[in-house]
């Protein structure tokens, strides 16, 4: 599903965040990359998205070079692929509804069909009865919970998360975490960035040192 | 097609709510475009009308003969008939001196003038048109008239013509120089309207990329804004020139009567008042395109 072959990942004046990585990720597998803060997470999961481009080495995701995508092709390859950003990335002028329809409207989806599925991935992350709250005033682990409901609304075969579980207390952590796995238990490949990997027990792990994976 | 349609919508939706969000600023806006347009559409307004003027007083070229004082009236059905029948002559318009007479008494300025006069200083006259009005066919019916007997004066009215064509062909270049002028500030002003609007919304394009957006879904909403703020304006431009044409309508109109002619100023027509709007709206989609375009290639 994902394989990373030599890559390396310089950003200027010639900070490396990735050095010689490579590894795959098989299909339904559930991949925890830990490592210390600045350890290369974050790049990692960029690198997958096609957010940033490695220096050097390629990048597979589903057989397809990243790297070598054209700017026009990078949305379709993003559509297959879901996102929970560390900073989670909501948008603070919609309501939870508003922000989980948005990829559903980016891919096009009929409104009616898209209205059941925003309710269901709510449903499925617990927050069916807050669908008309802005994002501030949710929790934490809400608003948590809502990136995940966008993550998902659009059914990806990939999940990539990053840092999902930082600033939540350990109850909400765990509750996070199990969303989580009910994906990866439905057949969703997961990839989730993390220094809290104990929260994902049975995941394959990957450590991440300055920017070389520890064998 | 009904997908398509939804997510049009939506766009225009979501164009609308930011519009209504700040009202002022749009109001401002609004103001700004609507003043630019309304000048060329002014222009085009009053052009329109001097059209319409110059069509019904006296497009067509006319030659004006005038006979003798001494000529009696005998004579000058002479010539009226020779005149009828004269080739390239298509219509004759007998003026006597003393409908001529009587119309300038009317005049109060000229009334007492004449009245000191011994007699009628006017002579029997006659409006010619001709079947072709070019100014060399005219000018050659002129000289031939001059030729007849008891014939005074001739006068070839085409002089003026020409030089009202000239000004209004000068008219309408200028309005069209104004347009484009004021067309392409339209664009510029869309531009930096749409360029603040995209960094407003800096972090929902870029959350819609990570999600898969297109260039072209990212674009709609902005587009949308463009254009129904340029609508707006070309509006605004709409309602500035009707007032501006009510206004000016009866001061106008005396200015004009006091010329013998008559002139009630119109608004700006149905196809000029689409093609206002058609513009507007067209400059503010071009403006949100070029504004937008240059956004997506920075980010």
């Amino acid at each position: 599903m994902i394989r990373f072959d030599r890559v390396s990942k310089r950003y200027p004046p010639g900070v490396d965040a990735l050095s010689d990585l490579s590894f795959e990720v098989a299909e339904r597998e559930m991949v925890v990359v830990g490592g210390h803060s600045g350890a290369g997470k974050s790049t990692l999961l960029k690198l997958i998205a096609a957010v940033e481009t490695a220096t050097r080495g390629t990048v597979l995701v589903g057989g397809q070079n990243v790297s070598g995508l054209a700017r026009s092709a990078l949305p379709y390859l993003r559509r297959r692929i879901g996102m929970v950003f560390q900073d989670q990335k909501l948008l603070l002028d919609r309501n939870a509804f508003e922000n989980v329809m948005l990829p559903l409207s980016i891919a096009g989806f009929p409104p009616r069909e898209a209205a059941q599925r925003v309710r269901a991935a709510l449903d499925k992350v617990g927050l069916a009865s807050r669908e008309k709250a802005l994002p501030v005033m949710l929790s934490g682990g809400e608003q948590q919970r809502l990136a995940i409901a966008r993550a998902v609304v659009n059914r990806p075969s990939m999940l990539l998360a990053d840092e999902p579980t930082a600033h939540l207390d350990n109850e909400t952590a765990a509750d996070v975490a199990r969303i989580f796995h009910e994906f990866h238990d439905v057949g969703v490949t997961v990839l989730i960035a993390t220094y809290a990997g104990d929260l994902f027990p049975g995941a394959r792990r990957l450590q991440l040192d300055h920017g070389k994976l520890v064998p | 097609m009904r997908v398509w349609l939804a997510h049009h919508l939506e766009a225009v939706r979501l164009a609308l709510r930011r519009l209504s969000a700040a009202p002022l600023n749009t109001l401002l806006s609004l103001l700004a475009i609507g003043v630019a347009l309304a000048l060329p559409a002014g222009g085009q307004m009053l052009l329109g009308n001097a059209l319409h003027l110059a069509d019904t007083t006296s497009a067509v070229p006319q030659i004006s003969v005038f006979m003798a004082a001494n000529a009696d009236r005998r004579m000058a059905t002479e010539i009226e008939s020779r005149l009828g029948k004269y080739g390239g002559v298509k219509q004759v318009q007998f003026v006597s001196r003393e409908d001529t007479l009587t119309r300038m008494k009317a005049n109060p300025g000229l009334r007492d003038v004449i009245e000191a006069l011994p007699g009628n200083p006017f002579p029997d006259a006659f409006v010619v048109t001709a079947t072709d009005d070019r100014p060399e066919t005219m000018e050659q019916l002129a000289a031939e008239f001059r030729q007849w007997p008891k014939v005074e004066h001739v006068q070839l009215d085409s002089a003026w013509v020409r030089r009202l064509d000239a000004l209004l062909k000068l008219g309408r270049t200028a309005v069209m120089l104004l347009g484009a002028l004021l067309g392409a500030g339209l664009i510029a002003i869309i531009f930096s309207i749409i360029r603040m609007q995209a960094l407003t919304h800096r972090a929902e394009i870029e959350v819609s990329q990570l999600l898969g957006a297109t260039d072209g879904f990212v674009r709609r909403p902005f587009l949308y804004y463009g254009c129904l703020l340029g609508l707006g304006g070309g509006v605004v431009a709409w309602l500035l020139v009707s007032a501006a044409a009510l206004w000016l309508r009866a001061p106008l109109s005396e200015l004009v009567r006091l010329y013998d002619l008559t002139l009630v100023l119109e608004g700006l027509d149905a196809r000029d008042s689409g093609l206002l709007l058609g513009f507007a709206a067209g400059l503010g989609w071009l403006g949100a395109m070029i504004s937008l375009r240059q956004h997506l290639r920075q980010g």
